[in-house]
């Protein structure tokens, strides 16, 4: 389907709910690939044509929603009935704010033509450069393009036609007792580069094959860009969530200095260092939100419904389950440094350096205490020098108290784009470490 | 359907593919959520299309489209063959699916109650608002509500000759109290962490009495606040059966996966500490510890008739006797690692999903005491149960769990309730520990419906035949 006619069929099912209703329609099209490697060959590759039809309707307040992969008539003559139906079943819901009324968008799009054409050829040429890069090494991850086209329409007024395209290459080297990794994010396939990030990963695993076991305890810590990010997403979904604020299971208390004066945390899908859309699962154009400013916690991520009960207006940030989970910001940014990562290196006199997170999960939202895992490499370093290899660590950390004030000795000038957080290295005083290899 | 599937299959092959096969999968789902006496959410989906497979040479192809015409399937089955190619382009070695004997046949699941049509929203809204009311008047600030329901119609079609349809009918129910205390929350799930899951009716939802559990729950988690932490150090640890599902989802399942130990998952699901040389001769656990990966068992979350390569629904033996003698394959990863006929243990999420190896109901078999004997027959220990938080590393050896509730045990008693209990341990020296074993009136068929595996992520459905166990010399309170 082209731009218009996505709205098309928005407007079609906006005519089958009729009058009676508010509703908000989003259509979505485009096609999915991804190509996957393990053992240094492709062995599971894929493409998928994308389409739904999503559909909220309210009648006086009583809320459904409804989706489906059909367009014909009879599937969205169905799609309509079912919502409505379920809809004057349910209980009013008394803090139904409405439809997202007629707001712009942000003029630039994360869209590139030749990631929209990119076919499994192209992803699997991006795949030989990264495992060619290792020389001999077993290699394994994938290689995925995205294009997606939208439509969306509300009875309030709001309507765009917008579109996003995304790029990524995961991928690690292994020699046999260790692993390194190599990712990269863009909107544009051609910003993929399978050699270096396989140059990379190549470089990890076989700094780190030789690697012995370290005592468990707290250390100082070179945490690299992928940690960075993890940490992000639980302070953004369990934190900077004006849901979980609202009730009272969130560590955000607005206006105190929560973290280190150095850290400086915001949310913007607008900019163009960013990827993804520029709209929420309401409709609500996204902006620049701030987060932390100067290690003071400033801001919450909100979406129609939390707005409304705080007096505010949203930030555009609902998710597709947002009634559910809550919003939570997903283009998130950490203020860089002016140091370059050897330099924070440089610093440490005895730490670790940890390549990747693993396996995270949280024991408590309030403190934000998260156990995981290391992978990918964790090297010790000694006066400054990046040492022998560690066996994977276990850790118990709140990632609050990560970032608090004095434990942040420094930030990297090496921000770049990690999922959809844009993420430097960060030097930590000291991490716990709460298990080894071996228990 | 089967023409659509049939067509995808033509497309296939006309385009060069030495074997293809097709799902034409159409899938309703329905979820509701309450909070605190408020529906927050209801979600009605439906989800329909066809995915394509075909194997050319020795590399593999998938395509999908949700446009369900004989000619849209065929272009999917020609894009199939197209993305095969590109995979030559870094192959692998070569691949021999063996034979399977064509079948034709029709699998459905039972139920008394269908969830979607037997059932009012009306009704189902009213349970999960009364839930939460109920745990709201037993002093909890935040009480949650929800259930799912997936109805899944399947017509497959294989270039050998399969034409299989299957309806598959699955629905669970969940709530939770979460206490909320000055710098820290406690939380009471019911019947476990995401409620529970089974291939069955609405009956399920019935037989899990909410409504008669919603109070106890509000009591423990305001109970949680007030009580002393698990304390630290290593002693005896008794599981409850929900906790245990998650202990052989986690350290079991996942580990017994052929592709995990043929190192195809490797870059993101992980790898195992298990190796096929040792398959037969390795010792997983104690000689009580016997664990199966039973497709059949009716109403568990696992069962199915024919997996999504049209293997039909087995048994298969994983730890005989603390020995492991089985995996969890499917046709490509068992003819590689030699073992023979697929499992029956392929799966997908969705008809734009590519099948692949997914747990189907691993269990462990019950042994002969009841959970107070366990308890009784306990001198220092800790008991918990309900999961809270799980975390194991990418070889699944490596585990920390937290539950949600834990209770010391002194001289063969319960002596007071503990908050924030976690335990720690290495996969086959925690296995090798267990001592004692619930018997089959504490067997609970739990039901997992969130496992993350594959890139693109599916959610698979799995189940965990499961009963309380007790483990020597565990470390427990682990905090940062």
């Amino acid at each position: 389907m082209s731009d218009r006619e996505l709205l098309e069929v928005c407007d079609r099912v906006l005519a089958l709910v009729g009058d009676g209703a508010e509703a908000q329609v989003s259509v979505a099209e485009g096609v999915d690939g991804l190509t996957r490697f393990a053992n240094s060959s492709i062995h599971q590759n894929v493409g998928e044509r994308v389409r739904s039809v999503q559909l909220q309707v309210a009648l006086e307040g009583r809320v459904a929603s409804a989706a489906t992969t059909r367009t014909d008539d009879e599937a969205l003559a169905s799609l309509a009935s079912s919502a409505i139906r379920a809809a004057s079943l349910r209980p009013v819901d008394p803090q139904w704010p409405g439809m997202a009324p007629l707001a712009p968008l942000a003029p630039a799009e994360h869209w590139d033509d030749a990631t929209d054409a990119a076919g499994p050829d192209d992803r699997a040429a991006v795949v030989r450069a990264f495992v060619a890069a290792g020389e001999g090494l077993s290699a394994a991850g994938y290689c995925a393009t995205r294009a997606t086209r939208v439509g969306l329409a509300t009875t309030a007024g709001q309507r765009f036609e917008t579109r996003a395209t995304s790029a990524t290459l995961d991928g690690i080297q292994r020699t046999g007792t260790a692993d390194g990794s190599g990712r990269q994010t863009a909107l544009s396939l051609r910003h993929l580069d399978g050699a270096a990030a396989g140059r990379r990963a190549a470089a990890k695993a076989r700094g780190a094959s030789e690697a012995a076991d370290l005592e468990p305890g707290t250390y100082e810590v070179i945490l690299e860009r992928g940690c960075v990010a993890n940490i992000l997403d639980f302070l953004a979904t369990f934190g900077f969530n004006a849901k979980a604020h609202e009730q009272g299971t969130s560590f955000v208390h607005l206006g105190e200095r929560q973290f280190d004066e150095s850290v400086s945390i915001w949310d913007d899908a607008t900019d163009e260092r960013s990827i993804g859309f520029l709209h929420d699962a309401e409709g609500t154009p996204k902006r620049h939100l701030d987060l932390v400013r100067g290690g003071v916690t400033t801001g919450l991520a909100h979406d129609r419904r939390t707005a409304a009960r705080a007096g505010t207006e949203s930030t555009g940030h609902a998710t597709s389950d947002a009634y559910v989970a809550g919003p939570f910001p997903q283009n998130l940014f950490f203020g860089a440094g002016t140091r370059p990562a050897d330099a924070l290196i440089a610093s440490v006199n005895r730490g670790l350096l940890v390549t990747d997170f693993w396996y995270t999960r949280i024991l408590d939202p309030k403190t934000q205490v998260v156990t995981g895992l290391t992978r990918n490499g964790v090297f010790l370093i000694e006066n400054g020098e990046v040492g022998r290899a560690v066996r994977n660590l276990r850790f118990t950390q709140s990632y609050v108290a990560a970032l608090r004030p004095g434990n942040v000795v420094g930030i990297g000038d090496d921000a770049r784009l990690v999922g959809q957080h844009h993420v430097p290295t960060v030097h930590l005083a000291a991490w716990s470490f709460t298990g080894g290899a071996a228990g | 359907m089967f023409d659509v599937a049939t067509a995808a299959v033509e497309g296939a092959l006309a385009a060069g593919a030495r074997y293809a096969d097709a799902r034409v999968m159409v899938t309703r789902t329905e979820g509701m959520a309450a909070r605190n006496g408020v529906i927050e959410s209801l979600r009605q989906d439906e989800a329909a299309g066809v995915g394509v497979r075909a194997l050319l040479g020795a590399s593999w192809g998938f395509f999908a489209t949700p446009v369900l015409t004989p000619a849209a399937a065929r272009a999917a089955g020609e894009e199939a063959a197209a993305v095969a190619r590109a995979s030559a382009l870094v192959p692998g070695p070569a691949v021999d699916l063996g034979g399977a004997a064509p079948i034709e046949d029709r699998w459905t699941s039972t139920w008394r109650e269908h969830p979607l049509d037997d059932v009012t929203l009306s009704e189902k809204g009213d349970l999960l608002v009364a839930a939460t009311q109920a745990i709201n008047d037993g002093g909890v600030g935040l009480a949650d509500a929800s259930y799912r329901v997936w109805d899944t119609e399947k017509w497959f079609v294989s270039s050998e000759g399969h034409r299989i349809s299957q309806h598959v009918v699955e629905c669970g129910a969940a709530m939770s109290a979460t206490a909320i205390g000055d710098s820290e929350t406690q939380r009471r799930s019911y019947p476990g962490i995401r409620g529970q899951y089974g291939t069955s009716g609405w009956e399920l939802v019935r037989e899990s009495d909410l409504l008669g559990n919603a109070p106890r729950i509000a009591d423990e988690a305001l109970a949680l606040l007030r009580a002393p932490s698990c304390p630290a150090g290593t002693t005896d640890l008794i599981l409850g059966s929900e906790q245990l599902a998650l202990q052989i989802h986690e350290s079991v399942g996942h580990a017994v996966e052929l592709d995990r130990i043929l190192g195809w998952e490797a870059a993101y699901a992980g790898t195992s500490w298990l190796d096929l040389a040792q398959l037969g001769s390795m010792r997983f656990g104690s000689p009580l510890m016997n664990i199966t990966a039973d497709a059949t068992l009716p109403g568990a979350l696992g069962s199915f008739g024919y997996d999504d390569e049209g293997t039909p629904a087995r048994s298969v033996d994983i730890v005989r006797e603390g020995v492991w003698v089985g995996v969890l394959s499917g046709r490509d990863s068992a003819a590689v690692a030699g073992l023979g006929d697929s499992g029956g243990m392929v799966r997908a999420d969705g008809y734009n999903r590519l099948p692949m190896v997914r747990m189907t109901n691993v269990g462990l078999i019950p042994g002969e005491s009841s959970l107070e004997e366990i308890v009784a027959a306990t001198d220092d220990g800790i008991l918990m149960d309900t999961n809270r938080s799980w975390s194991i590393d990418d070889k699944r050896l490596n585990f920390q769990f937290g539950c949600e509730i834990g209770w010391e045990i002194k001289n063969g008693r319960r002596v007071r309730m503990v908050r924030n209990p976690t335990y720690t341990g290495i996969s086959p020296t925690f296995w090798g520990s267990m001592d004692m074993i619930g018997n089959e009136s504490e067997w609970v068929f739990w039901g997992t419906p969130n496992c993350g595996k594959g890139q693109p992520t599916q959610i698979g459905h799995t189940g965990h035949p499961a009963v309380p166990a007790r483990f020597r010399n565990v470390r427990v309170g682990v905090r940062g």
